[in-house]
């Protein structure tokens, strides 16, 4: 996994609630039995037409949001279907973080084990950083893992929370397979107890 | 104080818990199908890995298959080939699989309740969020993405950080016509699609006591529908009836010590929920969706919210995008919105009794000349008894196309496909966008529901069908 620690990037910003598995990545690229080329369908009803060309009306599309790291999202981010292939589809696009007043339980689960980060900030700021991006599409914003903070070029900072444990493994790139096979004695140990 | 149903599971499987860490939390069976596991054995393979506990670990094939039963020659070549990689990963990692060649193969929410690998007090994963469903059997039960498969296979454990308990307490005689999917519709209408994140809910209360095994299954599957991750109900002597006898079930005495634990696993009176929200059964009502996610339903008496009855921006947006994409109006009545398409099926509503009600309201009854009707069994065990009682004759006189055990149009990864802008009067649990084909619009119901839709070519309320049946 890619460690975490620091970004300063543009943003998109998605306007839209509940956006679940099915629209960041819909069932037909789930054939797959590898990772790659699911950046091509993230957000496909959206982002293309249905003669499969770019829809220039979707924000994904435009070009002043080209290259942009960061999306900015309503609440409930990543409901439904637990696929990873959202979080696979999300980074493969380029996208290293996401801002939401709320995830769903899987999705930020998956984030956290891909080096995609998932930052939860109030309603109000969200909305504010929708306004801001939509103005000014070229404006920088600035994520500080170490810090837990959300910078803003004029200065204004937002702090958010996560896990001290999955801070950490963002910071150093680890997951937790290293750390699951490490308590092999006491997984053996669990298995030699009676059931019932 | 007392312990809740949850915290006693969680409690027993708690193998290491370090400080400031998430818990390492022993897992009892792990369900695998072709769609979210390619990339985790793939992992293995790279580490070097094995498959810890092979036996602990039951595959079979449910998403990408198409249910027509066509020779494999003729399928779609990807979905061949994730069916064809799942063989090959389970055979290279002793894996029992339940392949669509032999007779137990279905959805595996189905398949693992069915086979008897699912019960009470047990840990239980799969790639795919609606594992919520074995909750029903007063397990611990929950989806998880495809790294966490990873884990599992690899170490049969999972790091997980415990969840908050939430108390859904359902009180009192369902009406007639109302079904354990409108109770469900109904806890996700009023606590929202988000409202039990963080949450594991339990289920409790006289009406849910009174529920078949396959209803509480039905309702414990959408607990994810609700935001929470996993939905509980405490064991009881139905739960045990039903588990009884199967394949994967204790035997002799065996049996009598795990009935014994299993008698255990309730919520203790003194226990403490973090949340708790209260619905009376008798006030319910058949319940249709009319958006974009499973939180935006109402009885099908009722009328969609008109925007400025929604004081929430947030909700208001969201509704006004969902109502365009559905091509509904605020305001309107559920009753009467034509349908193209019916889908009885999905790990929600496929189950014998599911189909044997919707079957009483299409017994000699035609479908109505506009609609595609199809009834997708949830397993070949589920079709095969179906078949035995004449359910399918009396589906198919009526109509309704027969079909092989899988999703199917649950997520349209397969041929079945609704086209864009079709409305499908459907059993299954999710109405996103696109969710049953390009463009098409969901609108989820109980069986019974979706049944009288069929054969009416809209959405009525199934209770004046069946005073006529009286
Ligand atoms: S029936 Fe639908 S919801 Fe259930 S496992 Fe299959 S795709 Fe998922």
């Amino acid at each position: 996994m890619e460690p975490f620690t620091t970004l300063n990037a543009t943003a998109v910003p998605l306007r839209a609630e509940n956006v679940d598995t099915d629209q960041i990545i819909p069932a037909r690229y789930l054939t797959a039995v590898t990772k790659a080329g699911m950046g091509d369908g993230l957000f496909s009803w959206w982002r293309y037409l249905p003669d499969g060309s770019p829809n220039p009306d979707f924000v994904l599309n435009k070009p002043e949001h080209q290259g942009a790291q960061i999306l900015i999202a309503g609440r409930n981010f990543g409901s439904g279907s637990s696929r990873e292939h959202a979080v696979w589809a999300l980074t493969e696009y380029g996208f290293r973080a996401v801002i939401s007043p709320g995830f769903a339980d899987i999705f930020y689960n998956n984030s956290l084990k891909n080096g995609l980060l998932p930052v939860t900030l109030p309603e109000e700021v969200v909305h504010m950083l929708w306004d801001l991006v939509e103005e000014q599409p070229d404006v920088r914003i600035r994520i500080d893992l170490p810090n837990q903070t959300v910078t803003l070029p004029d200065g204004q900072q937002y702090p958010f929370d996560i896990d001290p444990f999955r801070k950490r493994c963002l910071l150093q790139g680890l997951d937790d397979l290293g750390y699951l096979l490490a308590k092999e004695p006491e997984i053996a140990a669990y298995e030699a107890r009676p059931r019932w | 104080m007392g312990k809740t149903l949850f915290e006693k599971v969680w409690d027993a499987h708690v193998v290491a818990q370090d400080p400031g860490a998430p818990a390492v939390l022993y897992i009892d069976a792990h369900l695998v199908h072709e769609v979210t596991s390619p990339q985790a054995f793939a992992m293995l393979r790279e580490r070097g890995l094995k498959v810890r506990r092979p036996d602990k670990t039951f595959a079979t094939m449910d998403h990408a298959i198409p249910t027509r039963e066509l020779e494999i020659a003729l399928w779609p070549a990807d979905a061949a080939t994730q069916v064809q990689t799942l063989r090959q990963n389970c055979q290279e990692f002793g894996i029992t699989l339940f392949d669509i060649e032999g007779d137990v193969q279905g959805i595996v929410h189905v398949v693992g309740p069915e086979m008897g690998i699912t019960q009470p007090g047990m840990t239980i994963v799969c790639g795919d969020s609606h594992t919520s469903t074995h909750g029903a059997f007063g397990a611990l039960a929950f989806g998880i993405g495809t790294s966490e498969v990873g884990h599992v296979l690899a170490t049969q454990c999972l790091m997980q950080r415990k969840p908050k308990t939430f108390a859904i307490n359902v009180e009192g005689e369902l009406g007639y016509g109302v079904t354990a999917k409108d109770i469900i519709l109904a806890i996700i209408a009023k606590n929202g699609a988000a409202g039990g994140v963080g949450h594991v809910f339990e289920y409790r209360g006289s009406a849910i006591r009174s529920l078949s095994m396959a209803n509480r299954m039905t309702i414990c599957n959408m607990s994810i529908e609700g935001g929470a991750r996993a939905g509980m109900i405490a064991p009881d002597e139905k739960t045990f009836e039903y588990i009884k006898g199967r394949p994967y079930a204790p035997k002799g005495e065996e049996w009598e010590r795990a009935v014994a634990y299993w008698k255990t696993l309730y919520s203790d009176e003194d226990a403490v929920f973090d949340r708790e929200l209260t619905l009376d059964a008798s006030q319910l009502e058949p319940m249709v969706t009319y958006g974009t996610n499973p939180g935006q339903g109402i009885p099908v008496t009722g009328r969609i919210p008109r925007p400025e009855e929604v004081e929430d921006p947030a909700e208001r947006r969201s509704l006004l995008a969902a109502l365009e994409y559905m091509g509904l109006k605020p305001g309107q009545k559920m009753e009467g919105q034509h349908v193209d398409i019916v889908f009885i099926g999905s790990c929600t509503n496929s189950r014998i009794e599911d189909l044997r009600e919707a079957a009483q309201i299409v017994r000699g009854r035609k479908v109505a000349d506009h609609v595609q009707a199809l009834v997708v069994p949830g397993s070949k065990a589920v079709k095969a008894q179906a078949e035995a009682e004449g359910l399918d004759r009396i589906f198919t006189e009526a109509g309704f196309e027969w079909r092989g055990a899988g999703c199917s149009m649950c997520l349209a990864m397969n041929e079945d496909k609704a086209g864009p802008g079709k409305y499908v009067a459907s059993t299954s649990n999710r109405n996103f966008q696109g969710r049953q084909g390009p463009g098409s619009r969901s609108l989820l119901m109980s069986p019974i529901m979706a049944a009288a839709a069929a054969i009416q070519g809209r959405v009525v309320d199934v209770r004046e069908m069946m005073k006529v049946e009286v």
